[in-house]
């Protein structure tokens, strides 16, 4: 089986401070991968780091059959060769913010036509018949045309994963989509997350969220310090710990 | 007591003062706002090279009297007599020409600054949204950059329109007949300072408040994103 996403070694450091220090991370069509891990752990970076948010100092980068051409810049980061090339993976391989990150002076629903008109060049009636489709998909039709700020925190991120799921994407990647949320909102979104999961999509998950990472993913992750630490299926991973820092670690999340 | 007839004999100058300073308030406020959408792009740019020029531009417009840069285009440049020889020199002897590259330099100036101060306040975030969904730069600049920062920067537009409708008077000692000009001849003529200079405060009392209202209703149409609750236009 062809793997959907083939991000290799992935090295990146801030100054002096090493935080990733070679990540790889194979995700076939249809897996739901957990990565967990304390803060600091390089999880976050990991996940911008395959869409080059932030740019690796090492690594290689391949969606589907496509690899992303990568040279160091001035500064010994990677950066993309081809920004048409860049911008193409970015398009098929859409990220879910923690903070969300809609497009204040828009409504719901603009926002979620926007980068199809723009970046897939689907015209606009196009584009809200698939922006109104997964408004709905995602449980938020009846506040398209509210904005942001007159949305809760649950309602605005699911608007931005129907964001992301308009441009129909290969992979999601979703960066603690729950951690900015109330707790009574973090069921709405883990809800539509569990069935977009249920549908086969390919996601990578960063998430604090251990029920769902055992409930729903195929494959959890635990880093630390830069490093994967343990991985395999959740039925393995989290309920027999071989490391004790992931015991710890789970100890702690538990508690 | 006012003596309302000189009021009503001068109305009619008056009114043509205003269509002055009403027509050159138009042009340089649209021109100023042309050049500064550019500037303020570059202003806000990585580049050094790009940046720099522009900071150095709004650095000595900002700090140099609007008064004193007008007096330098209309009567400094007349100097040279390379410029007098020159094909510009139809153009530049005109006080109007002058007046308008003054007032259009000068608020480019400030209105560049103010872009720019809202394009740096855009979220972080929804910068890094844009570009993780493939977004091309310019995309970005032209949809989600500009839309927001001109939206956030009108309150503060608002007002750099209204200083330099008061500053318009200031065309008046490069002989352009506008509002003040109107009142100060009125004044010499009938020596009646309340009658002159408090008819032409009330003109410029009201068309600052019909400004100020305009731009309450942009805000009201264009802000309505970031109000908590959905309110009539205060």
């Amino acid at each position: 089986m062809t793997a959907q996403l083939d991000a290799q070694g992935i090295h990146k450091s801030f100054g002096a401070n090493e935080v990733l220090k070679g990540i790889s991370l194979k995700a076939a069509k249809g897996d739901v991968i957990a990565m967990i891990g304390s803060s600091g752990s390089g999880k976050s970076t990991f996940l911008r780091c395959l869409n080059l948010l932030e740019k690796p100092n090492r690594g290689r980068i391949v969606l589907g059959d496509e690899e992303l051409r990568l040279v160091p810049d001035r500064r010994g980061e990677l950066k993309a060769v081809d920004p048409k090339q860049l911008q193409r993976l970015r398009s098929r391989m859409v990220m879910v913010f923690q903070q969300f990150n809609l497009w204040a002076h828009m409504t719901a629903l603009e926002n979620v036509i926007e980068a199809p008109m723009l970046v897939l060049g689907l015209s606009r009636a196009e584009a809200v018949e698939r922006g109104d489709r997964y408004l709905q998909r995602v449980g938020v039709h009846h506040r398209r045309d509210a904005y942001p700020a007159h949305l809760s925190g649950g309602e605005q991120q699911r608007v931005a994963i129907a964001r992301a799921l308009a441009m129909e994407p290969a992979v999601m990647l979703f960066d603690e989509p729950t951690s900015a949320l109330d707790p009574e909102l973090v069921g709405e979104v883990l809800r539509v997350m569990r069935s977009l999961a249920e549908e086969g999509r390919t996601m990578i998950v960063v998430t604090h969220e251990m029920g769902f990472a055992r409930d729903v993913s195929s494959r959890v992750v635990f880093l630390h310090k830069g490093m994967i630490e343990e991985e395999g299926p959740p039925s393995e991973v989290l309920a027999r710990p071989r490391s004790e820092r992931l015991q710890g670690f789970l100890a702690n999340s538990l508690g | 007591m006012i003596d309302w007839s000189v009021v009503a004999g001068a109305l009619p100058d008056f009114i043509k003062g205003l269509q002055i300073t009403l027509l050159l308030l138009a042009i340089s406020l649209a021109t100023g706002f042309v050049l500064a959408v550019p500037l303020a792009t570059m202003r806000v740019s990585r580049h050094r090279w790009l940046s720099m020029p522009v900071w150095l531009y709004t650095y000595v417009i900002r700090g140099t009297p609007l008064l004193v840069q007008l007096f330098m285009i209309y009567f400094g440049l007349a100097q040279f007599e390379w410029i007098r020889e020159s094909a510009a020199w139809t153009l530049l002897r005109s006080p109007w020409f002058c007046a308008w590259i003054a007032f259009s330099l000068n608020t480019a100036a400030y209105t560049t600054e103010i872009f720019a101060g809202a394009l740096r306040n855009t979220a972080i975030g929804e910068l890094e949204a844009a570009r993780s969904l493939g977004l091309t730069p310019f995309q970005i600049y032209r949809r989600i950059l500009w839309p927001s920062a001109l939206r956030r920067a009108l309150p503060q537009y608002g007002n750099e329109a209204v200083g330099l409708m008061h500053a318009t008077a200031i065309a008046s000692t490069v002989t352009l007949v506008e509002l003040t000009r109107v009142a100060r001849d009125v004044y010499s003529i009938h020596l009646m300072p309340t009658e002159a200079f408090g008819t032409v405060a009330a003109f410029y009392f009201v068309l600052t408040f019909t400004l100020v209202g305009l731009f309450r209703l942009l805000e009201w149409r264009f802000l309505r994103h970031l109000r908590r609750k959905e309110a009539g236009p205060a």
